[in-house]
């Protein structure tokens, strides 16, 4: 947040300039409309590959066979309802403090599919636990803390259209995301600060990765290939957003001009 | 374009400093937000951890009536698979869970999950008798953060780098790039 400040700040004119040139939800537009095909295209090979490489060509687990392959959808899903709410956050902050409506767009679309990416992760981990725990659920730290976090991505996005004026929705749903940051860290760290039923993580680990190549690479291809569409669907969110804001602002001049002829 | 955005005048200093007054805001409420849960969590953790290890329950051992769970290792050689003990019951089976410093009998009939094995990571849940023996209700398993393929894991036991009955695997690093058909290992 520092080192962004200074980068923002006003004797500083001409990186606070080409900063602020994104925000302009015209320029965003533009900008994006070129970037689109190619981004769901990139997501789209991505997945594939990686769909073909988890789920065929990789090897299976040495004590749980083949269910190891929920694995590859899992596990980016976990990690995209974390890094999507990190992003929540930052753009909840831009929005209070610089108030740009692109930020209040973008937190806006962001939560649906966040809360879609969490619902896939409690899914597949319930249907993961079930045959190699013994349990759909238990409630220990790290599963209550992801579900507290699904419950979070829902209240935003219901909060953010609770209000019948969109700005004050904005505020209070920016709010909400930024205490819920404090789950961030429980989420991430419960698996080594509580005993749990979950493990610990495998991929980020102090020294090695515990896990063999010929099942880390397929996971890290997978993992590029739904942030990819994570990204692709959020930005589609936000582009149909903005111009719906724009048909909006039209009809409602239109209406207004028709008043004073009649 | 770029050219006219660069140009732009600079905003008033009033609207440069209520900025910096509401970042400093919500850097103060999220400091003191993580500060509030930080203590709130340290003061429950007794209630945030799941499973008691051996060592814990023997150290301050719950009251006989209370249901609480034991989690830990399954000990190499210590699974008993019993019969029935009537007719139409659940065969029992016995084994001891340890976490290298202290071991638990624990006795369940029931439905055990299918990486139950020695040397696996399990969680049961049950009363501790006064002779000292858990008497479990379930079983779960408890996997560790370990991934490997079959090949991997025979070529480990082979070369005698690993036991599974021991518990987990030596450290990633020294298998996780092996290749077991390259003549490694």
């Amino acid at each position: 947040m520092e080192t962004q400040n200074t980068a923002l700040a006003p004797d500083a004119a001409t990186p606070r300039a080409s900063w602020h040139r994104f925000a302009n939800p015209g320029r965003f537009l533009r900008l994006t409309e070129g970037a689109m095909p190619w981004l769901w295209g990139a997501a789209l090979l991505v997945l594939g590959a990686g769909a073909v490489w988890g789920l065929w060509l990789s090897p299976p687990d040495w004590q749980q066979g083949e269910t190891v392959r929920i694995m590859y959808v899992h596990v980016p899903m976990a990690w995209l309802a974390m890094g999507g709410y990190l992003g929540l956050g930052v753009v909840s902050i831009v929005a209070l403090v610089w108030k740009h409506p692109l930020a209040d767009l973008t937190a806006r679309e962001l939560s649906p599919v966040g809360a879609a990416v969490t619902a896939l992760c409690l899914a597949t981990g319930s249907i993961w636990g079930k045959p190699m725990w013994g349990t759909w659920w238990v409630w220990d730290a790290r599963l209550t803390s992801v579900l507290v976090l699904f419950f979070l991505w829902l209240g935003h996005a219901a909060l953010v259209r609770a209000f019948d004026d969109p700005e004050r929705g904005a505020r209070a749903g920016a709010i909400l995301a930024l205490v819920g940051l404090v789950n961030l860290p429980i989420v991430k760290f419960s698996v080594d600060w509580w005993n749990t039923l979950h493990q610990p993580a495998s991929v980020t680990r102090l020294d090695a990765p515990g896990m063999h190549v010929d099942i880390l690479l397929p996971l890290l291809v997978c993992a590029a290939g739904f942030a990819l569409l994570f990204a692709a669907l959020v930005l589609s969110r936000v582009r149909a957003a903005v111009m719906e804001r724009r048909i909006r602002a039209l009809e409602l001049a239109r209406a207004r001009r028709a008043e004073a002829a009649a | 374009m770029s050219g006219a955005v660069r140009a732009a005048p600079r905003r008033p200093a009033g609207l440069r400093r209520r900025k910096h007054r509401r970042l400093a805001a919500v850097g103060l409420v999220l400091a003191g937000l993580g500060l509030a849960v930080g203590l709130f969590l340290s003061a429950i953790e007794e209630n945030l951890v799941f499973f008691r290890s051996p060592s814990d329950v023997l150290a301050a051992p719950p009251p006989p009536e209370r249901a609480f769970r034991l989690g830990g290792l399954v000990e190499a050689g210590s699974v008993e698979r019993g019969g029935a003990a009537m007719a139409g019951a659940r065969p029992e089976i016995r084994f001891r869970v340890t976490d290298g410093a202290n071991t638990i009998q624990v006795v369940f009939s029931g439905v055990l999950p299918d990486l139950f094995r020695e040397g696996q990571g399990v969680v049961t849940l049950g009363r501790l008798g006064p002779d000292g023996v858990f008497r479990a209700t379930e079983v779960l398993a408890r996997h560790d953060e370990t991934y490997m393929p079959p090949e991997v894991a025979e070529a480990l036991r082979r070369a005698g780098h690993w036991d599974p009955a021991q518990g987990a695997p030596p450290p990633p690093a020294g298998w996780n790039t092996l290749n077991p058909r390259g003549g490694g290992g």
